[in-house]
C-alpha cells in the first residue's frame, strides 16, 4: 500500500556536495540518486542485490544502493561513478577499464567500477583470484571478465597505492 | 605469437591506417564516466508511469479483472485490460513465416483477452504518476482466474490428450518443418556404423544486464509519436509497432539510446512496447515503463529448448557419412518475431558443421506451449546445430577409438574446396579449418596434454580434453535468400556518409551497435577509406528520425553488413572527390591518385587536395566549385546487400578436471582459435569471443531455465538463475587466423556469436571425456554436480 504523501527530510553528502531531500521511507537509495539527484550512472539491472549495477560507496564502503532506502544513507558520505573524476581527469580505475577493454555495453560498467574502488582501497594489489572473488557481487554479460580483471591489475598496478 | 595478437594483413590500394589497430573505444568515455544514456535514464516532464498486471497461472481463463479499488488509489491515472485495447492494437506479428511447414501463426494479444497463456502474460496495464504508486495499483488489482492444464511438456504436447494453447493449432504444433538431402536413409541403412543419442539444449535465459524498457511522448502539435526503447533493431521495431497501433511509420519516431546488452532478446516485437505508445497519445502525457529483472525473465524471449534426437552414420574408418535429428523445439506461448526461423533455417542448415557430410536430414516440431516464448538468443539456432555435430563427432570418435582431433581432420571440407556448396544449399564462402584446428592443438599442446591425462588417470583423476570445431552462418544475409525462407523483409543494410564542407564526417549506420563498439569500428573504416583523421569521424545510429531506414544488429552481421555499406559509400564519395579534385587541379581525372590523405596528379605529390579541400569546393564554397553537370554536395547513401552469407570458424580446446568426489568441475585451460576474417579492431574481436564464450561456458555448466509442474518459472531472479560470476569463468587463451571473406568489400566476417557456439561442445566433449573411465557417454547441459554425480551412480548400479 502506497505511504500516501508521508516524508521524511534527509541530508547527505553526494560527491562531496551536500545535498537534502524529502523521501518517503520506502524510497530506495538507488531512485534518490537517480530521480532525484539525476545521477544515473548508477544503474539497477535487478531487484535481488545480485547484478551489483547500482554499487556506489557510502562512507568509503562499497553498497547495493537498490537494497538500501535513501533514509539509511542519511547523514553519510555517497560516492558514485560520477564523483570518481579529479578536475576533469578520469581515475585511474576508469582509465583502467578503457585501456583493458573492461566493458562493452556499459551498463554493469559504473557498479563495476565502484566495487573495484572498494577492493583496491581494501587490497592495493590483490592477486587475480582476489581480484575475481572482489568483484564476485558484480555481473557482467558482456565480457567474460577477463577483461575487467586485467583492468582491475592495470588499476592497481598504476595507481602508486592511491585507491582512486 | 602471444594469445590475442593478430597478424594483420593490410590493403594495399587504400594505404590502411587505422584498421587492424587495437584502437580504444570512443564509446567508453561516456559509460566509464556514468554519462552513457540508457532508456532508464531519460526522464520528460509529465512523466506517466506504467506497470503491467501479469498472470501467476501459466494457462487460465480470465473470468473477471476487478480494478475499482486499484483505481481509488491516490496518484492512479487509469487502468486497462485486454478488452479495453480490443480494436485498438492489432496482434503482435511475427515476421519470420517460414514456408512449406503447414505454420500457424496464432493471434495473439499485447494483453491478455480472454485466456493467459504463460505465466507472466500480462492481464491489465495501470497508469500512475509514479513508478511506485503504479506497482502498488498493479499489486492491488484483483484476478480471478479459472485455472486450466498447463502444456509443457513438448514431447507430449502433439498427443490428443494434451490440452490446446490455442483452440485453433491442433496439436499445439506451430509448425513441421523438414530437410531432407534426398540421400538421408540409404546412407544410415547402409552406413557401417550409426550412432545415436537423445540431446536435451537447455532453455536460457538471456539476461542483459539492462532489462528491456520504454518512454514514449506523444507531440500533439506534430502528431509525431516518439518512443525511447531498448531495442537492437529500432527500424525493425517502428516498422511493426506501426502495423501493430495503426499509426503510419512516418508519425513514429523510434530511438534506440544506449542499449545495455541485449543478446537477441531485444530484436523481438513484443507487447508492452506497444502499449506504452498507445497510452501516450491516448493519456497525451509520456509514458514510461521499465521491466524489473522479475518481469525480464519471465517475459523476455527465452533461448534454446530443443529436445534432439540424433544419429551420425559413417564407415568403419571414420568417414562421416550422415547426420539426422527429430528436434523438439519449445516455441513457448506465441510465435515471436523471427522465432519459427530460428530452430529451422538457423539451425537445419548448417548440420555438416565444418565436414564434407553428404546426407542431411532433420524434422523440426515447432510446438507450442504454456511457457514464455523462445527466439533468437545468442546464436540462435547455430548453436543447437553446433553442439549436436560436434557431440556427436566426439560419441563416434570414441565408438571408432579414434582421436577427436584425428575424425574431425579426416573429414574436414579443405582449404582448397572452397567456395563449398553443402548439400543443405549454402554456400560456405571461405575457409581453412585444418589451419585452426592445428593452430588449437599447438596452443594447448594437445599430444603433451593427452600423455598427462594418461599420467592423471592412472592416478585416479578425473581429467578430459575436449575439441569443438565449430561454423556459423552470419552476416545475415542476402536478402533473396532469406526472404525465400520467408523471412518478413530483406536483410541488407544502409548506411549514409556525409562529408561536411570543413571535411569532417559523420556516419549514419542502420545497424544499431549495442556494446560491440561500433561506434569506433565504423569510425576506423570510414577513416581509412575517406584517409581522414579518426578524429574527423564520428558514427550515428539508432534513431529512426535521422538514419536511413536499417536492420538492426544480430545474426553477427552489423560489421559485415553495416560496415559493407558504409566501404560502399565512402568508395562513391571518395569517386566524386576524385573528380572534384581533378577539377580543382585542371588534370583528367584519370591522372589522379588519391593517397595519404591526397588527391594528386601521379608522379606530382606538389600539387594535391585534400578531402576537406574537396569538401568545400562540392559545397561551392571557399570561391571553388564542382565541375559542370555535376550535383553539389559530398554525401551518399547505399544499401549493401551481400550476395552471401559470410561463415566465421574456428577451434576451441578444453581442458578440464572433475573432482571425484564432489563432481565440481574446473576449467584448467580454455583455447580458442577464432577466423573472423579481417579484423578491423582485433582488440573489440577479442571482447566479443571472450563474451560468447562466457555465454556458452554458462550453457555446459551453469545456467537453465526451470519451470516447476504448474509451468511457474522458478529461474525468475538472478538468485535463482545460474549466470556466473567472475569466480567462475576462466582466462581464456584467444588465438585468430584469418581467412578474409571474398562476399562483402572489407573481407569481414561475423564474430559476435562464435564463442557462444563454440563454448557449450568444447567444455561438455572435455567433461564427458573426462568422465568416459567410468562409463559414461552423455550428460546433458548443464553439468551441474549433482547430475555428474547421478550419472556416475547410474554407471556403477550398471556395472555391477
Amino acid at each position: 500500500m502506497s505511504e500516501g504523501s508521508r516524508t521524511l527530510r534527509i541530508s547527505l553528502t553526494v560527491n562531496g556536495k551536500k545535498v537534502e531531500g524529502d523521501v518517503e521511507p520506502r524510497t530506495l537509495l538507488t531512485h534518490f540518486l537517480r530521480d532525484k539527484l539525476s545521477l544515473t550512472g548508477t544503474h539497477i539491472g535487478c531487484d535481488t542485490s545480485n547484478c551489483g549495477a547500482c554499487t556506489v560507496l557510502m562512507d568509503g564502503y562499497s553498497v547495493k544502493s537498490c537494497t538500501m532506502f535513501a533514509v539509511q544513507a542519511d547523514g553519510s558520505s555517497i560516492t558514485t561513478v560520477e564523483g570518481l573524476e579529479r578536475d576533469g581527469k578520469l581515475s585511474r580505475i576508469q582509465e583502467a577499464f578503457r585501456e583493458k577493454h573492461g566493458l562493452q555495453c556499459g551498463f554493469c560498467t559504473p557498479g563495476m567500477i565502484m566495487s573495484t574502488a572498494f577492493l583496491l582501497k581494501e587490497n592495493p594489489h590483490p592477486s587475480d583470484e582476489e581480484i575475481r572473488w572482489g568483484i564476485s557481487g558484480n555481473l557482467c554479460r558482456c565480457t567474460g571478465y577477463s577483461n575487467i580483471v586485467a583492468a582491475v591489475k592495470y588499476a592497481a598496478e598504476t595507481s602508486g597505492g592511491d585507491s582512486n | 605469437m602471444k594469445p590475442g595478437q593478430v597478424e594483420i594483413l593490410e590493403s594495399e590500394e587504400h594505404g590502411v591506417a587505422y584498421s587492424g589497430k587495437s584502437i580504444k573505444r570512443r564509446e567508453d568515455q561516456r559509460m566509464i564516466t556514468g554519462h552513457g544514456q540508457y532508456t532508464e535514464d531519460i526522464s520528460l516532464p509529465g512523466t506517466l508511469y506504467a506497470s503491467f498486471v501479469r498472470s501467476d497461472y501459466a494457462h487460465a481463463k480470465i473470468i473477471e479483472v476487478d480494478f475499482k479499488n486499484a483505481l481509488k488509489l491516490p496518484g492512479v491515472i487509469g487502468i486497462l485490460t485486454g478488452k479495453d485495447l480490443e480494436g485498438k492494437l492489432n496482434q503482435i506479428p511475427t515476421a519470420w513465416n517460414i514456408p512449406g511447414s503447414d505454420l500457424h501463426v496464432p493471434r495473439y494479444s499485447a494483453i491478455a483477452v480472454d485466456k493467459v497463456r504463460y505465466a507472466g502474460d500480462p492481464v491489465a496495464v495501470v497508469i500512475a504518476e509514479s513508478p511506485y504508486i503504479a506497482e502498488d495499483a498493479a499489486e492491488m488489482v484483483s484476478v480471478k482466474y479459472e485455472p486450466l492444464d498447463p502444456v509443457l511438456d513438448m514431447e507430449k504436447a502433439e498427443d490428443r490428450s494434451s490440452p490446446l494453447v490455442y483452440e485453433d493449432v491442433p496439436g499445439n504444433r506451430a509448425f513441421l518443418w523438414k530437410l531432407d538431402t534426398g540421400n538421408v536413409e540409404d546412407t544410415f541403412r547402409t552406413a557401417d556404423i550409426v550412432v545415436k543419442q537423445r540431446i536435451v539444449n537447455q532453455r536460457l535465459q538471456p539476461a542483459s544486464m539492462e532489462t528491456r524498457g520504454a518512454i514514449a511522448e506523444y507531440n500533439s502539435g506534430t502528431g509525431i509519436t516518439t518512443v525511447w526503447m531498448t531495442t537492437q533493431n529500432p527500424h525493425v521495431h517502428r516498422f511493426l509497432l506501426s502495423v501493430i497501433l495503426g499509426i503510419p511509420e512516418h508519425r513514429l519516431r523510434v530511438i534506440a539510446p544506449d542499449v545495455g546488452g541485449g543478446f537477441g532478446s531485444k530484436i523481438s516485437c513484443l507487447g508492452p512496447e506497444a502499449v506504452i505508445c498507445y497510452l501516450t497519445g491516448h493519456y497525451g502525457r509520456p509514458v514510461k515503463w521499465n521491466e524489473t529483472r522479475r518481469e525480464n525473465f519471465l517475459a523476455t524471449t527465452h533461448g534454446r529448448d530443443h529436445i534432439q534426437y540424433v544419429e551420425m552414420a559413417a564407415r568403419r574408418d571414420g568417414t562421416v557419412l550422415g547426420i539426422r535429428a527429430k528436434v523438439f523445439a519449445n516455441m513457448g506461448a506465441f510465435l515471436s518475431t523471427a522465432a519459427p526461423g530460428v530452430p529451422t533455417i538457423l539451425f537445419g542448415l548448417i548440420l555438416p558443421g565444418q565436414y564434407r557430410i553428404k546426407a542431411i536430414g532433420c524434422e523440426v516440431h515447432g510446438i507450442l506451449t504454456n511457457t514464455m516464448a523462445v527466439d533468437a538468443y545468442r546464436g540462435a539456432g547455430r548453436p543447437e546445430a553446433s553442439f549436436i555435430v560436434e557431440r556427436m563427432m566426439d560419441i563416434l570418435a570414441s565408438e571408432l577409438k579414434m582421436d577427436p582431433a584425428e575424425l574431425r581432420r579426416k573429414n574436414f571440407i579443405p582449404a582448397s574446396e572452397f567456395p563449398h556448396a553443402v548439400p543443405t544449399g549454402l554456400v560456405y564462402d571461405s575457409g581453412n579449418y585444418v589451419q585452426a584446428l592445428d593452430k588449437a592443438m599447438q596452443a594447448i599442446g594437445y599430444h603433451d596434454l593427452r600423455k598427462e591425462q594418461e599420467k592423471l588417470r592412472k592416478e585416479g583423476k578425473l581429467v578430459g580434453i575436449g575439441i569443438s570445431s565449430y561454423i556459423e552462418v552470419s552476416g545475415l544475409g542476402p536478402s533473396k535468400v532469406v526472404r525465400s525462407t520467408g523471412f518478413g523483409l530483406g536483410l541488407w543494410e544502409s548506411a549514409t556518409v556525409r562529408v561536411h564542407p570543413t571535411g569532417k564526417v559523420s556516419v549514419f549506420t542502420g545497424g544499431n551497435p549495442h556494446g560491440q563498439g561500433e561506434e569506433t569500428t565504423f569510425a576506423q573504416l570510414a577513416a581509412d577509406e575517406l584517409q581522414v583523421p579518426i578524429e574527423d569521424v564520428e558514427v550515428f545510429h539508432g534513431d529512426t528520425g535521422m538514419i536511413p531506414f536499417g536492420m538492426g544488429t544480430y545474426g553477427s552481421r552489423t560489421t559485415v553488413v553495416a560496415g559493407g555499406a558504409i566501404a560502399i559509400s565512402c568508395r562513391k564519395i571518395v569517386d566524386k572527390a576524385r573528380k572534384i579534385a581533378a577539377h580543382l587541379l585542371g588534370v583528367p581525372e584519370i591522372d589522379i591518385l588519391f593517397e595519404g590523405g591526397k588527391f594528386h596528379p601521379a608522379g606530382d605529390m606538389d600539387h594535391f587536395r585534400t578531402m576537406a579541400d574537396v569538401a568545400l569546393a562540392a559545397y561551392g564554397a571557399g570561391g571553388d566549385e564542382v565541375p559542370d553537370g555535376m550535383e553539389p554536395g559530398l554525401e551518399n547513401t547505399s544499401f549493401f546487400d551481400p550476395e552471401n552469407f559470410v561463415y566465421p570458424f574456428g577451434t576451441h580446446i578444453c581442458y578440464v578436471e572433475v573432482d571425484p568426489e564432489t563432481y565440481k568441475i574446473r576449467i584448467k585451460r580454455y583455447v580458442a582459435v577464432d577466423d573472423c576474417g579481417k579484423q578491423i579492431n582485433p582488440m573489440i574481436v577479442e571482447g566479443q569471443i571472450h563474451g560468447g564464450i562466457a555465454q556458452g561456458l554458462a550453457q555446459a555448466l551453469y545456467e537453465e531455465s526451470v519451470f516447476d509442474s504448474t509451468g511457474t518459472l522458478l529461474t525468475a531472479s538472478l538468485s535463482d538463475y545460474a549466470m556466473p560470476t567472475a569466480v567462475e569463468m576462466p582466462s581464456i587463451e584467444s588465438y585468430f587466423t584469418e581467412t578474409p571473406s571474398p562476399h562483402n568489400p572489407i573481407g569481414v566476417k561475423g564474430v559476435g556469436e562464435a564463442g557462444t557456439i563454440a563454448a557449450p561442445s568444447a567444455v561438455v566433449n572435455a567433461v564427458m571425456d573426462a568422465l568416459s573411465p567410468l562409463g559414461i557417454r552423455h550428460i546433458d547441459m548443464p553439468l551441474k554436480p549433482e547430475k555428474i554425480w547421478k550419472a556416475v551412480m547410474a554407471s556403477k548400479q550398471k556395472a555391477e
